[in-house]
């Protein structure tokens, strides 16, 4: 924890946030405005645990549901919305929002990779280049979401559709039949399904595949250092993952 | 303000594996030698955290960034090429060990018939099979010649393997014997051989058991943990020039490696490279570094590039065919073979490593008759288990949707349930494929970016035909319920991902059809050597490590007998 939020009680505990919102005036129209406190109303609460470290005891917070990126809620939902369609919940196992891809692709999106810090940028951009960052596409692209939807379907936003109504919107944007502005929808649609992807599988230190659940789900037995012992079994061994922290060493 | 430093008597642009090997070589026989790179130095202690997927599969952790510079890339003459602008599409490594930190190790040696490809094709088939346009020519070195070479390269890095019956004589077996044989590696074998083929254990830099190296290095054994290719290996039991080649040379207190440190120039005086001019990547500061030897060390982009920006060589153009830096590039990207999908077999295929896996080479080469066939040359069938990465990894039959319930539900069931056979083939050289300087891209310092003009010849597609009938072949002995082909892309993509391309400083027997001869010293300019795939006339169809590590080898022969006789060319000219 900051040496700041130490010393503002007012940031320890949702409960205490929701009174400083309130009497911050921040709220017009039973909106929150502003960026991390946007969180507040997304509905997802931030777990808190308690631990005693010689005599002192200390709040530690998880902001892994807490967002870099994203500034707008509407967005974020959108996001959320079509990641979940690409990787859905069932009966196999969790979506991508259980596993927190969204999560995931959001402080991606708010890292050097998301403004394409390893590309080459430099002009002229010639037709058919995208001129824009990561960052710029996924942003352009889950507000281009909501348009859709709103215009389609009288004002509903994206994520309030039905999901027979959510899957052809998504696939006119695959398709790359949806107007954007420098670039093609479908080359939008492929970073997004990259990125939920990326979301459910990658290493749980990155925000996503929240407890190894994407790992447990795929058997995928994740960051282990050898496999010298399987090598000649001819039935499938399953064997429970670790995570890079598991690797920690003291 | 160029600060002007000592001269000494060789300096490298690099320190992968030919740089490393050039180190090693000369420091050993007592000249210092400058190694220049324009990375950061590694050491294994840097892969200890290294088991993720994201950052070093699909992020490049140990690639060269875009940000400076890049490639451009076309198909045609008639195109204006575009930039490699996504980091992930173009594939070079960086920082000492370069491309021999990220490799997976497959270690095959080219067949006899690669080194004489176009006398091997005359006097078999008549001029008349090789079509035109397409201008393979004889290495200037053959499979006897350059043999010794790859068995030290071998020996160097501790390859593991078994000889494949079909491959051209060893002096001697393979250091370490090969990888352990995974269940579906014994199907593969059972299959091969059920068809009449010869399957081998595909060899590899990915050690057995452990191993010291005629220098003293030690090599430990793999634990087929599958954090390989694209990976640095934590348990140094990956042969890499930083547990290898660079250790030697430090330890002759000959070598000093110079890290961010990136060659723009060779310089010149129309005779003799007097060294070579490089920049601190941090500070810009320019530096003159005189040489008696300048070892060009990079990768083959980097070599051609260096070569056209100091004004050395005369570059090739494919309209007249004349001049010679640039020509015959070539690139045997695309992966292409078949995908078998089994219901009741599941395989523990989280296992592997860079360059586990089994081969047969009954159709690479001139190992079948060609006669009645419209191509020459062929392509080694294989099976990898790298390890089925789960971000990368969701194999779904075709016809499977790429995204939603239907896609979740196949690539979880098939997750485990699949082989790949795909086909390593030649991709040859055509007179309309080169490298030359971007008219238009630059890098950070302003300098013409190299630009690739490439493509598929209607050749390589009828190779590419044939050999993927033959991975079909396989998998469908080896009982899939399901098989899909991966088809060939008519039209290569340019996306640059394997670090697999050729050519462009080629050798030959003669300065009229190669840049430099088979010690890899420049035809012109004898005391300037270029190492790597540049020297590549064709592309053979597999892995390139051991046969630039071979004739890296035998450039360091060449060039301390150039050092001890007071010059003059290697090789006489035809």
């Amino acid at each position: 924890m900051s040496k700041q939020e130490k010393n503002n009680p007012i940031l320890d505990n949702r409960s205490s946030r929701r009174t400083f919102i309130k009497n911050s005036g921040l709220t017009v129209g039973g909106l929150v405005l502003g960026g991390a406190l946007g969180t507040l109303v997304g509905g997802k609460t931030e777990t808190t645990s308690h631990t005693k470290t010689s005599g002192a005891t200390h709040t530690a917070i998880d902001y892994s549901d807490t967002r870099q990126f994203f500034v707008r809620q509407k967005d974020f939902d959108a996001l959320s919305t079509a990641a979940e369609l690409i990787y859905p919940e069932d009966e196999h196992g969790p979506g991508a929002i259980t596993l927190g891809a969204p999560y995931f692709i959001d402080k991606q999106l708010a890292s050097p990779w998301g403004i394409s810090t390893d590309d080459y940028r430099k002009g002229p951009f010639q037709p058919g280049e995208v001129p824009l960052d990561k960052a710029e596409i996924m942003l352009q692209g889950v507000r281009k979401l909501n348009e859709v939807s709103e215009k389609e379907h009288e004002g509903t936003v994206f994520k309030d559709l039905t999901e027979e109504q959510q899957i052809a919107i998504l696939t006119s944007f695959q398709a790359g039949e949806v107007e954007m502005d420098l670039v093609n929808s479908a080359a939008f649609f492929a970073l997004l399904r990259t990125l939920t992807l990326q979301g459910c599988f990658s290493d749980p230190l990155y925000g996503g595949n929240k407890n190894m659940a994407g790992w447990k789900m795929k058997e995928f037995p994740g960051a282990q250092m050898s496999y010298t012992s399987y090598l000649e079994e001819e039935e499938f061994v399953l064997i429970e993952p670790i995570s890079l922290g598991g690797h920690k060493h003291s | 303000m160029v600060t002007k430093l000592p001269k000494v008597d060789i300096v490298t642009t690099g320190m992968g594996w030919t740089g490393g090997i050039v180190a090693a070589e000369l420091t050993k026989a007592g000249y210092h030698v400058v190694g220049l790179e324009r990375g950061v130095e590694r050491s294994i202690e840097d892969y200890l955290h290294g088991h993720d997927e994201l950052k070093y599969n699909i992020h490049k952790e140990l690639m060269q960034k875009l940000t400076k510079d890049t490639i451009t890339f076309r198909n045609t003459l008639n195109d204006a090429a575009k930039p490699v602008r996504d980091e992930g599409a173009f594939v070079v490594g960086t920082g000492t060990g370069g491309g021999g930190a990220h490799w997976g190790g497959q270690t095959y040696r080219y067949f006899p018939y690669d080194f004489q490809i176009r006398s091997k094709t005359i006097e078999k088939y008549g001029e008349s099979k090789i079509p035109a346009g397409v201008t393979i020519q004889d290495w200037g070195i053959s499979y006897d010649e350059i043999e010794p070479y790859y068995a030290k390269f071998e020996q160097m890095a501790g390859i593991s393997g078994e000889p494949d019956p079909l491959a051209g004589h060893r002096s001697i077996d393979y250091p370490t014997p090969p990888l352990k044989k995974l269940p579906q590696m014994k199907m593969f074998h059972e299959a091969a051989e059920k068809l009449g083929y010869h399957p081998f254990v595909v060899p590899t830099a990915n050690v057995s058991e452990s191993y010291t190296n005629p220098d003293g290095e030690t090599l430990n054994a793999c634990q087929y943990c599958a954090f390989c290719g694209n990976y640095g290996c934590e348990y140094g039991a990956k042969a890499d020039p930083i547990v290898t080649v660079i250790p030697t040379a430090k330890k002759t207190g000959n070598f000093e490696l110079r890290t961010n440190s990136i060659v723009t120039r060779v310089l010149y005086d129309g005779t003799k490279a007097t060294g070579v001019l490089y920049k601190d990547t941090r500070t810009g500061e320019e530096f003159e570094q005189p040489a008696d030897l300048v070892v060009l060390t990079s990768y083959i982009f980097n070599n051609v590039r260096l070569l056209l920006l100091s004004g050395i060589g005369k570059p090739y153009n494919p309209k007249t065919g004349e001049g010679i830096i640039g020509k015959n590039y070539t690139d045997h990207h695309t992966i292409t073979g078949a995908i078998g999908y089994f219901e009741e077999k599941k395989f523990n295929s989280y296992i592997g490593t860079g360059s586990l896996g089994s081969a047969f080479n009954d159709f690479n080469a001139d190992n079948f008759d060609h006669a009645n066939l419209d191509f020459i040359h062929g392509g080694q069938i294989e099976m990898h288990l790298m390890g089925n990465e789960p971000i990368a990894n969701n194999p779904a039959p075709f016809g499977t949707p790429t995204w939603g319930k239907e896609f979740k539900k196949n690539s979880l069931h098939y997750f485990y349930r699949n082989v790949t056979v795909v086909s390593q083939r030649a991709i040859l050289p055509h007179k309309d494929h080169y490298l030359d300087l971007d008219p238009t891209y630059t890098d950070d310092y302003g300098d013409p970016l190299i630009r690739v003009t490439f493509d598929y010849t209607e050749m390589d597609h009828k190779r590419n035909e044939f050999l993927v009938e033959k991975c079909n072949e396989v998998v469908k002995e080896m009982g899939a319920d399901i098989i899909d082909t991966i088809p060939m892309a008519e039209h290569f993509g340019g996306r640059f991902t394997f670090q697999h391309d050729g050519g462009g400083v080629i050798m030959g027997d003669s300065p009229d059809n190669s840049a430099v001869n088979n010690y890899m010293q420049m035809w012109d300019v004898d005391n300037l050597f270029v190492c790597g795939a540049s020297a590549f006339p064709h592309f053979g169809p597999t892995n390139p490590t051991p046969t630039v590590g071979a004739l890296a080898y035998r450039a360091a022969e060449g060039m301390i007998e150039y050092l001890k006789n007071g010059g003059g060319p290697l090789v006489s000219k035809k």
